[in-house]
């Protein structure tokens, strides 16, 4: 039914199976827009928020999908600065992989704020000196980056191409793709730490305040780091999950490796940047304030925020996982490697909700208690919603697009198979990818 | 965000920060702009188009 | 930048007098149409500029002791008007008035991030989950002063400022320059049948605040009087309230210490 639009060489499901699929995951968006319905009509009592927690889940996986969407700046940042040529494999999937974390980003932020009708007063009324201010700003702007950077391959569907205009354009937008890319390079580092900077700044919460450089703490590098450092393992990670729902290899191993050794001498130093932070913050600015360590993780109920949380995500989620990425072997083996991609990932998870809601859950004032939270199913189905969102967009983009430069390599079509399948064009033709063919008459 | 708005003042934060914004924002809007023009210049050009 | 003749309004509570009636709360509530619902319970869900607070040395009987601590904004100067929750405000919504030393909310431009309930460490700042309802007829007796808040924004103790604004104008239709220390105070001041609140300038040594305790304008403002404290003097909030009590446990209690810092620290 859909053929027409399917790229050359490559074989995807029949179409009832693929609307089955969009249907099933679409009912679980449709709940999360339910739920976002709610919330809109009336008001943020639908969540369990309250005056202790202002910041929760949402905020949190605000912060987690930026984080997690950071593997779209680094690997463009490493393809087209660093010259990494052979990252071009995968930096499709992970500019549609940032592509979706931004956009769910921006909308969490859309109907997490009290007065969704007057969100544009932070960039009308901005005031230049809250890190939330640098956030909704490069925020947006890195959206528009990650827009013109996902357009190209839009641009690249079959009979999208056919259309010189746009054959052209996505031709030209990728000759110059590298001023974009550095230029979401350059947000991308200002906004990925401001948001590290939202806790740092906090000197009235000794459990996230951290001294710095200038107006910068130390966890506006740190988080930056850690998203250069755990975004492209959740591009990974993607890739990994996807290779299997298609059953299919997408992406050659050596471009897999790559990036993930890269990944793994970030976290590497990341860990050694976080663990002295770590230290000096439990040695030194915590106690100036009267805390031990110790009472940030301490008698709270249920230790929910037990030391576990500190050695879940240092050790377990953290120097574990890099130490398998920086070693040849453990790249080499498929369940070490998907292991430890996994395990950063939840590692940055993990940081980014410890800094949110730790850092308000640990009571200041000598005579309050440790602040409680659990989500209501309000904030949960919205917070799925991206997820849901996020898997429409890649199975559209995976059936419509050329998404994957080396799958028709990988997969080759021996001979026109069903009905559906239509004539391959001569074999020798290179796969239209990311680097498409100059135009003839260009050379 | 615009200096007409009564709490902007000229101060090294604000220069600073919606130096880089607009910095971003030209390169953003000059390569876009660049790149239509000249898929524009191309097609009139009748330059190869599609090579399928 | 402060100027010379800038006030700086602050509190001083004294912990030996509070019995914990909570008549500045209602006050409070009643000055400056706090909302509230039928059902209460849920004090983290409430809106409740000033709050009193329980203490308790969280000794056996007999040694038991316990003491009430109202707790406003304590409008927070930090360094040079850099309070916690004015410096992360993306809206400008918040603001530290260098002229009165008092932290503003602006609830038409709060669009609700609640990010400076995140900042503010003393739970002060206080969200509208709930469009404000008041039952029929209650409405007719909401102070004409004050604005009513919508749902979606944070609000806050704000010093009773249109009390300030309305001496003022007073004075000023009498030809006057200054306001004298009575013509304004806040309404939980004035309802505090113990007198444990005084209120007025900082900065003004002619005021009864000021001699209460001595602010060390040298030293970030902490009192001179040895009785006096503030809360969470460590952080740096460099707060204008300030509480007296003569019983060291309370004022141990208004900070955090680690166990080796002996008692002696804090006086
Ligand atoms: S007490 Fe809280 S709300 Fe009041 S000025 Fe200080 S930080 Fe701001
Ligand atoms: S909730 Fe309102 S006052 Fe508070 S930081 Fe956000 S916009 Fe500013």
């Amino acid at each position: 039914m859909d053929s027409a639009l399917i790229p050359e060489g490559v074989k995807r499901c029949p179409t009832w199976q693929f609307i089955i699929w969009i249907g099933v995951v679409g009912a679980v968006m449709m709940w999360g827009v339910f739920a976002i319905l709610l919330v809109y009509i009336k008001g943020l009592n639908q969540t369990n928020m309250n005056n202790a927690y202002g910041f929760a889940l949402w905020i949190w996986a605000d912060l987690t999908v930026i984080a997690l969407g950071g593997g779209a700046f680094f690997t463009g940042f490493l393809r087209y600065i660093i010259g990494k040529d052979e990252l071009k494999h995968i930096i499709n999937y992970a500019v549609l992989i940032g592509f979706i974390c931004y956009s769910s980003a921006l909308l969490i932020l859309g109907f997490d704020v009290g007065q969704p009708l007057r969100a544009w007063f932070i960039f009308w009324h901005a005031n230049v000196h809250s890190m939330l201010t640098e956030v909704a700003f490069c925020l947006t702007c890195y959206f528009g980056v990650l827009c013109i950077e996902y357009l190209p391959l839009a641009l690249e569907n079959r009979q999208i191409d056919k259309v010189p205009f746009f054959h052209h354009l996505s031709h030209n937008m990728h000759e110059i793709m590298a001023v974009f890319a550095a230029t979401g390079a350059f947000l991308s580092f200002f906004h990925q730490g401001s948001l590290g900077g939202v806790p740092g700044v906090m000197f009235g919460r000794p459990f996230g305040f951290r001294e710095g450089v200038l107006i910068w703490p130390w966890t506006f590098f740190l988080f930056t780091w850690s998203a250069a450092a755990g975004g492209p393992c959740f591009t990974i990670l993607i890739t990994k999950i996807t290779e299997k729902a298609v059953r299919k290899k997408l992406v050659k191993d050596n471009v897999i490796e790559l990036l993930a050794k890269i990944s793994g001498w970030m976290l590497v130093g990341y860990m050694v940047a976080k663990i002295i932070d770590t230290w000096y913050w439990a040695a030194f600015t915590a106690p100036s304030k009267g805390f031990t360590l110790m009472d940030f993780y301490a008698n709270n109920p249920g230790s929910v925020y037990g030391i576990w949380i500190l050695i879940a995500e240092i050790g377990v989620c953290g120097v574990l996982p890099a130490l398998i990425l920086i070693t040849d072997k453990g790249r080499k083996n498929r369940i070490a490697l998907f292991l430890a991609v996994l395990l950063a990932v939840l590692g940055v998870c993990l940081n980014r909700w410890v800094m949110v809601l730790q850092v308000l859950a640990v009571p200041v004032l000598t005579f309050e208690n440790w602040a409680q939270y659990l989500p209501s199913w309000q904030e949960i189905a919205t917070t799925i919603l991206p997820v849901a969102y996020g898997i429409i967009m890649i199975s559209l983009s995976y059936r419509y697009l050329p998404v994957f430069p080396q799958e028709r390599e990988l997969n080759p079509i021996e001979a026109p198979v069903s009905q559906t399948q239509e004539q391959l064009p001569e074999p020798e033709t290179p796969p239209a990818g990311a680097e498409p063919e100059p135009s003839p008459s260009g050379s | 965000m615009f200096p007409f708005s009564f709490e902007w003042i000229w101060d090294m934060g604000h220069m600073v920060f919606h130096g880089g914004l607009w910095y971003a924002l030209s390169i953003m809007g000059l390569g876009l702009t660049y790149c239509i023009i000249k898929a524009a210049v191309d097609t009139a050009k009748g330059k190869g188009g599609y090579h399928h | 930048m402060e100027k010379e003749n800038s006030k700086k309004f602050g509190m001083v509570i004294d912990l030996d007098k509070c019995t914990g009636c909570g008549s500045c709360m209602v006050a409070c509530m009643a000055e400056n149409n706090i909302p509230f619902r039928e059902d209460e319970t849920d004090k983290l869900l409430s809106v409740s500029w000033m709050h009193v607070y329980r203490l308790t040395n969280v000794k056996p009987f007999p040694d038991t002791e316990e003491c009430y601590l109202p707790r406003p904004c304590q409008h927070c100067e930090g360094h040079h008007g850099h309070s916690p929750c004015v410096s992360v405000c993306p809206a400008t919504a918040t603001d530290y008035d260098m002229d009165t030393g008092i932290v503003s909310q602006i609830y038409t431009r709060c669009f609700g991030c609640r990010y400076c309930m995140a900042a503010c460490p003393y739970h002060v700042r206080q969200f509208n989950w709930w469009d404000p309802l008041w039952p029929d007829g209650m409405e007719k007796s909401l102070n004409p002063n004050v604005s009513v808040r919508m749902r979606g924004v944070v609000e806050k103790c704000s010093f009773c400022i249109h009390r300030y604004q309305l001496a003022k104008d007073q004075a000023y239709m009498e030809g006057r320059r200054e306001i004298e220390e009575d013509e304004y105070q806040t309404a939980c001041t004035q309802a505090c049948p113990a007198g444990a609140i005084t209120f007025g300038d900082l900065n003004n040594p002619k005021h009864a605040v000021y001699q209460m305790v001595k602010p060390d304008k040298k030293n970030g403002g902490k009192p001179k009087n040895p009785k006096a404290f503030r809360l969470l003097e460590r952080l740096g909030t460099n707060a204008k309230v300030y509480y007296l009590s003569s019983r060291e446990w309370v004022r141990r209690a208004g900070d955090n210490y680690l166990k080796t810092e002996g008692q002696a620290k804090h006086a």
